[in-house]
């Protein structure tokens, strides 16, 4: 490749938008190569990899799919840990929920940036497939300046689908790309880059509903916010996260959760957790696995093994056996009376 | 061209994990070296043949028993 040819490298994330803008300035002669970054929070293949029933679901990572439609690199960045100031601390606050977007778009652009402009790289400039006025925070006019500027990216920072609303950036003064050959979509219409991907020939892309992130869903968030409250400070370690994802959430007290497996797959996933929590899981009858995170307390166990019997097959039984499995191994057995529905209090679901 | 055996714990990582590590581990290796990836996400049967295949490395075989995957490439 000559010098003389330009490079581009895409954020991309695995939606259609990001997809266009790739291809769009691939198809200007330019070579582009993908960056995803992988922050914890990705709605990805992770509840389909855990839950049986959704194993019949496509797995694909659409980023890498995407790229393969493209025909370009793909490079997967982990950044679980420097994300973490993104989500706890956001200079621009959240959105709906806890979803930082515009503080992210901003750190996604700077981590590419980073890495474009290293020596064994040495890219010119950055797209994203961002569209003026398609979200209510992060993709408004005025807030688009404030990702290529606070970034760092400043003008090298092209957004094709939009760009003829907005100011010309490097690559298109230097006519490293065609202005006239790109795009005016704004708002929330979608309906011109359904038009975009049928003329370039993409019959099947990925349309996430809400984000590209577990963050913009409010369930999901309040998890997120007990598990803050009941930890008394705002951290969390990638399998805190991870495990937000999975099972029913149930805080009977404030010093202690119940995770309770949903279905085989969700049994098999937690299991894997039980050196690091206290689980329990019915011994006369079918049941699920929990994992019990906190400090129980006196009596906490036999309401524990209650609620846990609960959601058994066993659940109308008058008793049920229960196997209470420390962290080290040992384990000690409870018969309990399982809880009556009505005295699952709907506060305590998470 | 080397033709070195290497190996990979990728499992009880969920998706994207396993690429991320095969990506990282396969930027330190020669052409001809072979990488032995052990992973349990079904999603790496699809993922990691898509990685290598964007980047020009070969899926050699994949195999799957008792919930174990293991994805043979070969550095390209
Ligand atoms: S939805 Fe999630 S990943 Fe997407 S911009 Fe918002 S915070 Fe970032």
């Amino acid at each position: 490749m000559s010098r003389q040819q330009r490079k581009a490298v895409a954020l991309i994330s695995g939606g259609l938008d990001s997809m266009l803008a790739a291809r769009v300035i691939k198809d200007q002669g330019i070579h582009v190569e993908g960056i995803n970054f992988f922050t914890g929070f990705c709605v990805e293949g992770h509840t389909h990899a855990i839950r049986q029933k959704d194993r019949n679901k496509k797995k694909r990572n659409n980023a890498l799919w995407v790229a393969e439609q493209v025909g370009i690199k793909l490079h997967i960045i982990d950044v679980i840990e420097e994300y973490k100031d993104i989500v706890l601390n956001p200079a621009h606050g959240y959105g709906k929920n806890l979803n930082p977007c515009l503080d992210c778009k901003i750190f996604m652009v700077n981590k590419a940036q980073a890495w474009a402009w290293m020596e064994e790289n040495q890219f010119d400039f950055i797209i994203t497939g961002e569209v003026v006025g398609q979200r209510p925070k992060s993709q408004r006019k005025e807030t688009l300046p404030i990702i290529a500027r606070e970034s760092g990216a400043e003008d090298r920072l092209l957004r094709p689908l939009c760009a003829k609303n907005l100011t010309p950036t490097l690559p298109e003064r230097e006519g490293w790309v065609n202005r006239d050959a790109l795009f005016d979509f704004h708002g929330r219409n979608r309906k011109p880059q359904m038009a975009l991907a049928e003329e370039l020939g993409f019959s099947e892309y990925a349309q996430p509903a809400g984000g590209c992130c577990f963050l913009t869903d409010k369930t999901y968030s309040s998890k997120l916010a007990d598990l803050w409250q009941s930890r008394g400070e705002r951290n969390y370690e990638l399998d805190d996260i991870m495990l937000l994802k999975v099972g029913r959430h149930i805080r009977p007290k404030p010093h202690y959760k119940l995770i309770i497996s949903r279905e085989d797959g969700e049994n098999h996933y937690l299991s894997g957790y039980r050196n690091e929590f206290i689980s329990l899981e019915s011994k006369s009858c079918k049941g699920p696995l929990a994992l019990l995170d906190g400090v129980p307390r006196d009596g906490d166990m036999e309401q524990a093994a209650s609620i846990v019997a609960r959601y058994g097959q066993g659940r109308d039984a008058q008793e049920v056996l229960v196997e209470i499995r420390m962290k080290d191994g040992s384990a000690q057995e409870l018969k309990v009376k399982p809880l009556p529905p009505d005295e699952v209090v709907s506060s305590w679901h998470v | 061209m080397s033709e070195n055996h290497f190996e990979l714990d990728a499992r009880r990582m969920l998706c994207p994990m396993p690429v991320i590590k095969t990506q990282d581990r396969i930027k330190n290796l020669d052409p001809g070296d072979r990488l032995k990836v052990t992973c349990t996400d079904p999603g790496a049967l699809i993922d990691i043949p898509s990685w290598c295949r964007i980047h020009g490395h070969a899926v050699l075989s994949t195999n799957t028993k008792d919930r174990i995957i293991t994805i043979m490439i070969m550095v390209r």
